[in-house]
């Protein structure tokens, strides 16, 4: 029988099919568990007030990262309560003897950028965190999805969840993205055609040339928003482009095991006849740099369209949700998409955090000014070591002086747990993964783009297409 | 977890799609480490004219009398109709402890995002799918009756209206039988404690490098 990657994964999990008083649950066994400071209090505690103890110590790696200031830590964080929930995520790992990267760490950075960065998240691992974006860690062709704090204390107790296997969907993207156009309006045109629920029970495999082009990097921004397509997880077949990025890493098996492990992920890919439950297809050559308009990342359209009209709209839910989404965004119908203006830029997130993000942002502010309507540009490196190393290429240099500010590792504005927020009406192209009203800050306006985009429109102080610029 | 009876509820209808988890309980209150007091903060950014932040008391705040919950009629609700894609956005719990904790019971919607319908069963809310043409004729009486309520039977899978029309919904039997009997998943799995055991020695044996 052919297998799709997922049926082999979910295969290579299945402890045990006949869970308890039904057939339609299997206990699937969990290799990598990823624990920030939002989702896990409440399941420390229960698991403490049952007397219970963590299954496997070795499969957790923990990290503060929603709620730390992106500026000066060295004395500590100054909301008492963001404060007592990573002061609890600390005292719980030092407790129980868990790996956690604590916020002085040089390795602390968003969960998301950190497992794949120090190559404790592996192809045909499962890899869980109470965070939905753990679809991220797909890019590595393993089964990677997020829960909630209930199953986080389920797996600290047993190391397993009790699941029911998804749908499979095949989304194959074929041919070769222009220039400018990168992973991140890849993802976004998925979602305008298939909508925020078009994922909805299925686990999406994403194929063909212009993801197999694509960098490890830009894989993970993919699959991180995946879950904006409804899709608890995504994922993208081993290739050399997995293997070499993994090599070396801190927490990659090295030696005979190295190799022995090389050859089991070459076999993680769907076979040639596997069958999906639904197959969608893009052509690279046609997406072009995209801008959400709206509250949901599916009201997306491309640099050089315009804001939707509602009133072209038959069916009257969606009619309303869209006049709605344009009143909370302050967007009137047909404005071309270059004469919206901003007043934020973030550069940052599980999706566009990573050194290539930076770098293609750098790319195109090297010599240039933020323009002055512009009131604060925000780099947010995803780690303390991707961060060092943009200070080594000196790019830290070009954003500040281009007037960006220069921040510490974490989620920051993305959604706006920290300090790092909008005011209601301000508007902000955001690296981030998504729009949804007072994501940023309550009453902020979040149009969500590339690095390269954002960053352009942070010279600009308007969307400007930035295939134009990279010319 | 509590057991799940067969009640009647008082229904309140959000007309809206895609209703996010921002949206059911902004971030400002997920630093809490508690699981529970999320209520009063549930759809905070619609319920209240004012800014919340935590801490505050609500009796002191400005209640947008737009808002659906904010109408006397409603006060009480149990039941609560949404639209579909309800409940996209994070993976925080704290949307369903929320709503919970605020009163409600059944959620009934065409469709709801995966990881929010999952982390409802957990805590003993039910979410209910029903077809999107039911759902709008649920919407409309709701609207045009006041004090119109639905009964709901997990146990024989059905919601029935005042005029004792039945609609049935789909259930899978674990988490159907989970919450007929309010049973922990996690005592639950670790009866499979020896099975869980060999699953792992057989890989440690084969895939070592997943244990270092």
């Amino acid at each position: 029988m052919m297998q799709t990657l997922y049926d082999k994964l979910w295969n290579q999990h299945v402890v045990h099919t006949e869970a308890a008083e039904s057939v339609s649950m299997a206990l699937i066994y969990i290799d990598r568990h990823l624990v920030h400071e939002v989702t896990s209090p409440q399941a420390f505690e229960s698991l403490k007030l049952a007397g219970r103890k963590p299954w496997r110590l070795d499969s957790i790696l923990a990290v503060a990262d929603h709620n730390v200031p992106t500026t000066d830590r060295s004395h500590g964080i100054h909301d008492p309560i963001s404060r007592l929930q990573v002061d609890t995520l600390d005292q719980n790992c030092d407790e129980l003897g868990i790996t956690e990267f604590k916020m002085q760490d040089l390795r602390q950075g968003i969960v998301h950028v950190i497992g794949p960065e120090q190559g404790a998240t592996l192809p045909g691992m499962t890899v869980v965190c109470g965070d939905s974006h753990t679809s991220t860690h797909g890019a590595f062709g393993c089964l990677a999805f997020g829960i909630g704090t209930s199953e986080v204390e389920h797996v600290l107790a047993t190391q397993c969840l009790l699941m029911k296997k998804a749908k499979a969907m095949r989304i194959s993207v074929e041919g070769k993205l222009g220039l400018g156009v990168t992973a991140k309006d890849i993802a976004l045109a998925i979602i305008g055609e298939i909508g925020t629920a078009g994922g909805t029970g299925y686990a999406i495999e994403f194929t063909g040339s212009a993801i197999r082009a694509l960098s490890m990097e830009g894989r993970m921004t993919l699959c991180n928003m995946a879950i904006e397509a409804g899709a608890r997880a995504g994922m993208v077949a081993v290739d050399d482009t997995t293997i070499n990025y993994i090599q070396g890493r801190p927490f990659a098996p090295k030696g005979e095991l190295w190799d022995r492990a090389v050859a089991y992920w070459r076999t993680l890919q769907s076979d040639a006849d596997a069958v999906f439950d639904r197959t969608v297809a893009l052509d690279a050559a046609q997406i072009k740099p995209q801008v959400t308009w709206g509250t949901s990342p599916e009201m997306v359209t491309t640099i050089d369209g315009t804001v939707p009209d509602p009133s072209l709209v038959t069916d009257e839910v969606k009619r309303h949700d869209m006049q709605q989404a344009l009143n909370y965004m302050g967007l009137v119908a047909n404005t071309p998409i270059r004469q919206i203006t901003l007043d934020k830029i973030f550069i940052g997130s599980c999706t566009n955090s990573r050194i290539e993000d930076l770098r293609a942002a750098a790319q195109i502010v090297k010599g240039k000014r933020i323009a002055s309507t512009i009131k604060l540009a925000l780099v947010v490196p995803g780690s303390g070591l991707v961060k060092k190393q943009a200070e080594q290429e000196g790019l830290d240099r070009i954003f500040l002086t281009a007037g960006f500010e220069w921040r510490e590792p974490g989620c920051s504005m993305c959604l706006a747990m920290n300090d790092d927020r909008l005011t209601a009406g301000e508007r902000c192209a955001s690296t981030s993964n998504r729009n949804f009203e007072g994501r940023q800050g309550p009453g902020g306006r979040t149009h969500l783009v590339s690095p390269a985009m954002a960053a352009a429109a942070a010279i600009a102080g308007h969307f400007v297409d930035v295939r134009e610029i990279s010319e | 977890m509590e057991k799940f009876h067969t009640f009647t509820g008082l229904v309140a209808p959000l007309d809206r799609a895609n209703v996010d988890t921002d949206a059911i309980i902004p971030k400002q209150f997920l630093k809490s480490i508690k699981r529970s007091g999320f209520g009063q903060n549930l759809f905070d950014e619609w319920r209240y004219l004012d800014h919340g932040e935590p801490g505050m008391d609500p009796a002191q705040r400005q209640p947008n009398p737009e808002f659906v919950l904010n109408q006397p009629r409603y006060l009480g609700a149990q039941i609560l109709l949404a639209r579909a894609n309800f409940g996209c956005g994070s993976s925080r719990e704290h949307a369903p402890w929320s709503l919970q904790d605020y009163g409600f019971r059944v959620i009934i919607a065409p469709s709801f995002a995966d990881i929010f319908f999952n982390n409802c069963f957990k805590i003993g809310l039910l979410p209910i799918i029903l077809d999107a043409a039911v759902l709008d004729r649920l919407f409309e009486a709701v609207k045009s009756t006041e004090g119109y309520s639905l009964t709901v039977d997990l146990q024989k899978q059905t919601v029935t209206t005042p005029n004792n029309e039945e609609f049935n919904f789909d259930s899978d039997t674990f988490r159907k039988h989970c919450l007929l009997n309010g049973l922990d998943e996690i005592g639950l799995t670790l009866q499979q404690t020896e099975i869980i055991k060999q699953f792992e020695q057989k890989r440690r044996d084969t895939q070592p490098w997943l244990f270092m």
